[in-house]
């Protein structure tokens, strides 16, 4: 293996024992699962997506675009990067997509069929047939590893956190800015991506203030941490940049054992970015073969790791940095062959590395072709005297930097091509971001300390004082290469392929074949090409994109602009994003006192809307849902029942002006009320459509009490509310919320009153207590409000009550009702028994167009009030007229017919047909009580056609049926009233 | 994750406020006093801006007032409208 | 137009694929069209189609500001669908799933049309009450809407969690067999070449700055590079109605909102069917013929031009999306983006002429890429003949001064 015997910050103490493709390996702690598999000399680690072209690593952190690993330990994880799997003990790894496996991979025919494969090819065939039978066998070979079937044993959370500044990055630069805020006083938080601070120091060695540049930022990592104004995470990538200054970043591995990720909501004033910049690959034929590397990701491996992917290299560039590493390659013991250099001229510095290391550099030199297809052999290379070939088994490459901007436009800022460092940097800022360093384009170390200086200094608009300069003085630098680059394309028409997007097999070929047919854009460049569009986001190769495209188009590349940066910065798990809002706390179940006594007595519970979970009915052993409904309602229809109604809406109102608040929010009159007494309301939207009904109660003169659906309650709160702070705001009225305190259950049926005789109590329950009367007093010693309300249409009393003595009221009415038989009721049943009784439910028989008239409750509507919401939009519906559907009552001819929910109703004699559509079943079921099939429906001039046939037609069953008025059962109202 | 200025409670989240539409809107005094097509045009048309727009935030899961802003919906810059100038 | 086809794939494979025509002209604007289109994404693009294949007016512009197709067309989901609740909607919607399922024959351009089906998850007695509602009126327009038992849910889909346990267990899912994914990108494209080979001139990096108009009706449009006249002016400019509208003193009945949409990284196939989890937070997702988990929810609860959302909507779609598939959280978000919505007051689109002679409108509404091709039919219909297509008549904007909306409550959250 190719280990060197020193250096590097892995444990050679404690070897690592892993799997990758089904052959084991050693490694170290502190190795990655790329470098390990580098210092065990395996090659090629993956297949491309499209040509599956064996893949070796490109880089060496989360750019990587080829080594891809499907995590079969650890809980089978898809798409990892390589090159940011930290090495295990037992670790199990493998290639994705490729099969049987990577060495030799079967669907590398694909290759042979490439001239078949231009970009953008299945737009123009497999229109013949159905795509769906293509798709089957373009989807098998398309996705990268393989969904995790298991749950997701991982634990997550998200947090919240705010700061002054954020400072994202603990290079060099960040931590310089991180020093300055810091001795400012500000809160400071420095995120960092990597396990420990340095950046790219961490790799490279540099002198800073004459030590060591690492040192320099650990020594000065370790004093920031320790003060009080500074938060410090390391592991953790900041994804993206949003409104308001908010950074969202996920935090790997933290210090808490049981945590798998954290997400980080981070509002700071202003954001610091110093992510640095990735190297970009040079463009030639063959540059995707293992085996050839980015320069920086070769020194990296070999200073962190002390892992060595080869061991005769040729080095091909067009800047300054790669001569950089002519040390440490040859400390390492490579051979180097020479340099291809596509300038026409060196620096004296570059010179001078080149020939301290004893290096022949060929410039203006180019790469017309790599040797050897799964391993590299050697390289032809063209240069002003023809064509020639150096042999090796390494190739390392550098095209220039990236400045990582992502952030940055993440924020809503700009960019712009600048000529000199030949790349895309910060233009117009957005919002609090700051970019400095490798981030903002500045290559040179020193200028970039003195740019995270100035930089932090002017972030609070401060100016530095004296007392503050000396801790603030900008470290001095030494040993840096200045960065010197030409950018240099290749030429039109390049034989071979030239690879710009690795792992999405986007080649030269496919850019042209883009432009010529017309795509111009970048944007359309990238989606009809693809490039861009794989795992790695393009970070490594969209600038190649842009300056083919650019020069396939003769246009400046900031013309030709950068396709948009879409968050995330890097890929984030579902996981940490959904945190801890799992199971039962995904939109907690809001409950009643009485809910646990429902659940221990067998109901089967519904949502109940408003995240109410409610009982739907109480099965018995064996019961079917409809015996259950029926058993319930027949006994709220000849004895007694009991239902749970705490979750309808309760609101106080309470103020001068209330009477005049409500007569503008219902269609009747409330200022006529009495106290004492209770009255039906109906209110509609300012479109003059259903929105929602309850009983309102006069409690004194100023104050009422207006109940309302679950579902809605929420919705009308916030209507009361708006007009009474935004439009009404001369009506005195407070307006409370009362739901949470009372619970509320009724007693209905004929032995209801016999019921609440058991109980000892000051309220008189006598003929003078009428129907919407309520009076305060005590059951069993128990503070109540006892209201003659009813829903169900029988005699009835809604007990109120304090929460914390519901339960125990709850429990006393069913002691006291069990010689009646009283029976406790669901959501379901007393679905039936509203329909029986024809009572109108703004969430059922209310439509888009259906209005009070139209739901025959024109009498509760008092057009003759001045004003109230809604009533000008029902003198239009008056005023245009037209045809109308009206609520109507429907009696299937077969007396046991099922209807279905929302079936449509069609004109007698008439098939099915488009043109016959008049109305729809709004509400069905059997009426346990009539014994027969009944349903309310909204029928094209349904008012006018009672006793007329209609057809009945749903998805399972169609049948004749008879239209009614919408009540069936007590139409006069007198058991409820009585 | 806007930063909403509640004039009460501060700058909170946007999670905890709902957006209650443009601060323009206002009910007409007298409605029978309006033409079909201006009834129409409160009920449901917008003036929808692409730039600053004032627009009422109910603070739903604060203190449950209503205020107005002024904001961006371009750079969804924010600027809190005085309470005199409304 | 050269005809696209696997010979000619063959054909251009033997000369390096050097001789592939332009896929549309890049023209300079003329002084005068007969019509000018306004916005070059599917809506756009599909009219002119229609306006120059069924109405023979082919002096015709479509003016796009930036790239085309660049709007809505290439943010959403790609899912096409017509489960819808009012019997104004359904025809309509089924129309375009016709229309959808042969236009890539009749554009000669694979728009990747994949009938994967759609399965609503039923999770409380409400849901089932809307889908049994949704599918009898459904069935009426000879639209299929099946309602499936638990174990059909399974069988079809076998990764989702089907225990008793959740906080709201699946009961049953309502399935839509003919729902489609259609590939976005495609659809601008196909209409655009199609049309431009019938001589429609399309002009990108052209935005619109002003209409004129003489005596209350259209004569041409303002432009970045300069006047163009016109007789009749379509506007077709998903996310910039109140805008452009605005230029001929037009209001309308809509809010532009963000609606977002996001990728996971890409994956072996685990997901056939397009799924939604109504019952949560509004969330669906699906799989591409990529791989990627591509998922969607609700629009951002405020308006916005910004074509960027608030990151609370991808966390809540992202707990509703683990709470019935747990095993998905190990996958990764791979990119999120946003396109912004003209939503209407009532949800569905508008297809309309409006104060302005000469000036017609075609707002998407909320779900504007499913209704592409039924839309840009009608349209150009409205265009063409002055009077609205028969499956379009109710969607003017008279609806609004009537007050007879076409709410689809039901499905506002499934955009």
């Amino acid at each position: 293996m190719t280990r060197l015997a020193n250096g590097g910050v892995i444990d050679r103490q404690r070897p690592l024992h892993f799997t990758f493709n089904g052959k084991r390996y050693q490694g170290y702690e502190g190795d990655t699962l790329a470098s390990a598999l580098m210092a065990n000399d395996v090659l090629i680690v993956g297949r491309s997506f499209k040509y599956h072209r064996p893949r070796g690593i490109l880089t060496c952190g989360p750019e990587e675009p080829n080594a891809l690993v499907q995590l079969v330990s650890d809980g089978d994880q898809p798409n990892l990067r390589a090159t940011e799997v930290p090495l295990r003990e037992g670790l199990e790894a493998r290639s994705v997509n490729c099969w049987p496996s990577a060495k030799f991979d079967l669907r590398a025919i694909n290759s042979f069929l490439a001239p078949l494969f231009p970009a953008g090819f299945y737009y123009k065939t497999f229109m013949a047939g159905r795509w769906d039978f293509y798709s089957r066998f373009i989807r098998q070979a398309a996705g990268l590893g393989r969904s995790p079937k298991e749950r997701d044993p991982g634990r997550y959370e998200r947090v919240n956190h705010h700061t002054d500044v954020l400072v994202v990055g603990a290079g060099p630069t960040g931590v310089q800015a991180a020093k300055v805020l810091a001795e400012s006083g500000r809160d400071v938080m420095v995120i960092d991506m990597q396990a420990s601070p340095g950046g790219h120091l961490l790799f490279h060695s540099c002198q800073i203030d004459s030590q060591p540049g690492v040192e320099w930022v650990s020594q000065a990592a370790v004093e920031l941490r320790d003060r009080k104004n500074v938060t410090w995470l390391q592991n953790t990538t900041a994804t993206g940049y949003y409104d308001h200054n908010m950074v969202i970043a996920v935090e790997h591995e933290p210090a808490e054992s049981w945590l798998r990720e954290r997400l980080w909501h981070i509002r700071a004033k202003k954001v610091v970015i110093a992510t640095g910049a990735v190297e970009r690959p040079l463009i030639f034929p063959g540059n995707d073969r293992p085996g050839v590397m980015l320069a920086d990701a070769v020194a990296r491996y070999i200073q962190r790791f002390a892992a060595v992917p080869g061991k005769s290299v040729v080095i091909y560039t067009n800047n300054s940095t790669a001569y950089a590493h002519l040390e440490t390659f040859k400390a390492a013991g490579i051979e180097i062959q020479g340099v291809l250099d596509l300038r026409e001229s060196l620096s004296e510095t570059e010179l001078g590395l080149a020939s301290k290391s004893k290096v022949p550099v060929v410039v203006n030199s180019r790469i017309t072709g790599v040797q050897g297809r799964s391993a590299v052999k050697g390289v032809t290379y063209q240069d002003e005297s023809g064509i020639k070939t150096l042999s090796c088994d390494l190739v390392c490459h550098s095209g220039g930097w990236n400045p990582l901007i992502h952030l940055y436009s993440h924020a809503g800022g700009r960019s712009r091509f600048d000529q000199e460092s030949a790349a895309f940097v910060p233009g117009e800022r957005a919002q609090g971001a700051y970019s400095i360093g490798g981030a903002n384009g500045t290559f040179s170390l020193g200028q970039g300390l003195k740019e995270a200086s100035e930089i932090a200094n002017l972030l609070f608009g401060e100016k530095s004082d004296d007392s503050a300069s000396s801790a603030l003085a900008v470290p001095v630098t030494e040993g840096e290469v200045s960065y010197r680059i030409d950018e240099i394309w290749p030429e039109k028409g390049l034989k071979g392929k030239a690879f710009v997007d690795f792992q999405n097999d986007v080649t030269t070929a496919d850019i042209s074949l883009a432009v010529r047919e017309n795509f111009r854009s970048i944007e359309h460049v990238k989606r009809y090409t693809t490039a861009g569009m794989a795992v790695d986001q393009g970070k490594i190769g969209n600038p190649n994109v842009i300056g083919l495209v650019s020069r396939e188009l003769d246009q400046e590349q900031t013309s030709v602009g950068t396709t948009t940066f879409r968050p995330p910065f890097a890929p984030v798990s579902f996981g940490v994003i959904g945190g801890n809002e799992r199971g039962l706390l995904i939109i907690p179940a809001r409950t009643t006192p009485m809910t646990d006594w429902n659940i221990a007595n067998g109901a089967a519970m519904d949502e109940a809307g408003a995240n109410f979970r409610r009982p739907f009915f109480f099965p018995r052993a064996g019961e079917s849902m409809e015996d259950a409904v029926a058993r319930e309602a027949t006994a709220v229809r000849t004895s007694c029942g009991i239902y749970d109604g705490t979750p309808l809406g309760t609101f106080e109102l309470h103020g001068p002006d209330t009477a005049e608040l409500l007569n503008r929010l219902y269609t009747n009159r409330f200022d006529n009320l009495p106290v004492g007494r209770g009255r039906f309301g109906l209110m509609l939207r300012e479109d003059g459509r259903l929105f929602d009904d309850g009983v309102t109660f006069r409690v004194d003169e100023t104050r009422y009490l207006m109940s309302c659906g679950t579902g809605a309650a929420g919705a009308v709160y916030a209507h009361i509310d708006r007009l009474l702070q935004t439009e009404w705001i001369d009506l005195k009225v407070y307006l409370v919320n009362v739901s949470a305190a009372w619970a509320t259950m009724c007693v209905c049926g004929p032995m209801a009153r016999k019921v609440l005789d058991k109980l000892e109590s000051d309220i008189a329950l006598d003929p003078s207590f009428r129907f919407l009367d309520f009076r305060d007093g005590t059951l069993e010693g128990i503070p109540v409000r006892l209201a003659r309300v009813s829903y169900t249409g029988e005699l009835s009393f809604e007990v109120n009550v304090a929460r914390r003595s519901a339960l125990k009221l709850w429990t006393i009415l069913i002691d006291a009702g069990k010689e009646f038989g009283i029976t406790p009721v669901g959501s379901e049943t007393s679905g039936v028994l509203r329909i029986e009784k024809g009572f109108i439910s703004p969430g059922h028989e209310g439509d888009n167009i259906t209005n009070p008239f139209d739901a025959g409750m024109g009498w509760i509507v008092d057009m003759t009030k001045p004003d109230f919401i809604g009533k000008r939009s029902l003198l239009r519906d008056m005023r245009l007229g037209g045809e109308r559907q009206h609520v109507v009552g429907l009696l299937p001819d077969d007396e046991r017919a099922a209807v279905a929910d929302g079936s449509a109703l069609l004109p007698a004699q008439q098939e099915l047909s488009r043109s016959g559509f008049q109305g729809h079943v709004t509400a069905a079921c059997f009426s346990p009580t009539l014994k027969r099939t009944i349903a309310l429906g909204l029928l094209k001039d349904g008012q006018s056609r009672h006793g007329e046939k209609v057809i009945i037609s749903g998805l399972e069953n169609s049948c004749p049926a008879t239209v009614s008025a919408p009540v069936f059962y007590d139409p006069k109202g007198e058991r409820m009233r009585g | 994750m806007l930063e909403i200025p509640c004039p009460w409670c501060g700058p909170r989240n946007e999670s905890e406020f709902v957006c209650a539409g443009e601060a323009d809107r206002k009910r007409p005094s007298d409605p029978e006093a309006e033409t079909e097509e201006a009834w129409a045009d409160y009920l449901f048309n917008s003036t929808n801006p692409k730039g600053v727009v004032r627009e009422w935030w109910w603070h739903v899961s604060g203190c449950t007032r209503w205020f107005q802003i002024d904001r961006d919906t371009v750079t969804h810059e924010i600027t809190p409208v005085e309470e005199s100038s409304k | 137009m050269k005809r696209f086809s696997i010979f000619s794939l063959a054909r251009n494979a033997l000369t390096g694929h050097r001789h592939w025509e332009k896929m549309w002209r890049s023209p300079d604007p003329k002084r005068e069209y007969d019509v000018v289109i306004i916005g070059g994404g599917g809506h756009g693009l599909g009219a002119a189609y229609f306006l120059a294949k069924e109405h023979g007016i082919t002096n015709v512009a479509v003016l796009e500001k930036g790239w085309l197709g660049g709007g809505n067309t290439g943010r959403n989901t790609m899912t096409v669908r017509s489960n819808f609740l009012r019997e104004d909607s359904v025809p309509f919607h089924e129309m375009s799933l016709d229309l959808y399922h042969q236009l890539s024959r009749d554009l000669n351009y694979n728009l990747m049309v994949s009938q994967r089906g759609m399965i609503t998850f039923i999770q409380s007695s409400a849901a089932n009450r809307v889908a049994l509602q949704m599918a009898n009126t459904m069935h009426i327009y000879g639209a299929e809407y099946r309602m499936l038992t638990l174990d059909e849910v399974k069988q079809k889909i076998p990764i989702f969690d089907p225990s008793p346990d959740m906080r709201l267990p699946v009961r049953g899912g309502v399935y839509q067999p003919r729902a489609s994914m259609v590939r976005h990108d495609a659809v601008a494209w196909g209409f655009a070449r199609a049309a431009d080979a019938r001589g429609v001139d399309i002009i990108q990096n052209c935005e619109v700055t002003g209409i004129q108009q003489e005596n209350g009706a259209v004569t041409g449009v303002e432009t970045t590079r300069g006047l163009i006249k016109a007789r009749k002016i379509g506007m077709a400019v998903a996310g910039h109605g109140s805008v452009v509208a605005s230029m001929v003193g037009q209001r309308l009945p809509i809010t532009t909102q963000p609606l977002q949409a996001w990728v996971s990284e890409p994956v072996k196939p685990v997901l056939n069917e397009i799924v939604v989890i109504r019952s949560y937070y509004g969330t669906y997702l699906m799989q591409s013929d990529k791989g990627e988990i591509v998922v969607g929810q609700g629009c951002d609860p405020y308006p916005s031009y910004a074509q960027r959302g608030t990151f609370p909507i991808i966390e809540d779609a992202t707990t509703s999306m683990l709470e019935v598939f747990p095993s998905f959280g190990r996958l990764k978000l791979l990119r999120h983006w946003a396109g912004m919505l003209d939503i209407p007051y009532d949800g569905s689109p508008i297809i309309s002429k409006t104060n302005t002679r000469g000036f017609y409108i075609d707002v998407a509404g909320s779900g504007g890429f499913k209704t592409t091709p039924a839309a840009a039919k009608t349209f150009a219909h409205l265009i063409a003949k002055d009077t609205p297509h028969p499956l379009a008549e109710k969607l003017g904007l008279e609806r609004f001064s009537s007050g007879r909306l076409i709410q689809e409550g039901g499905v506002s959250a499934n955009r």
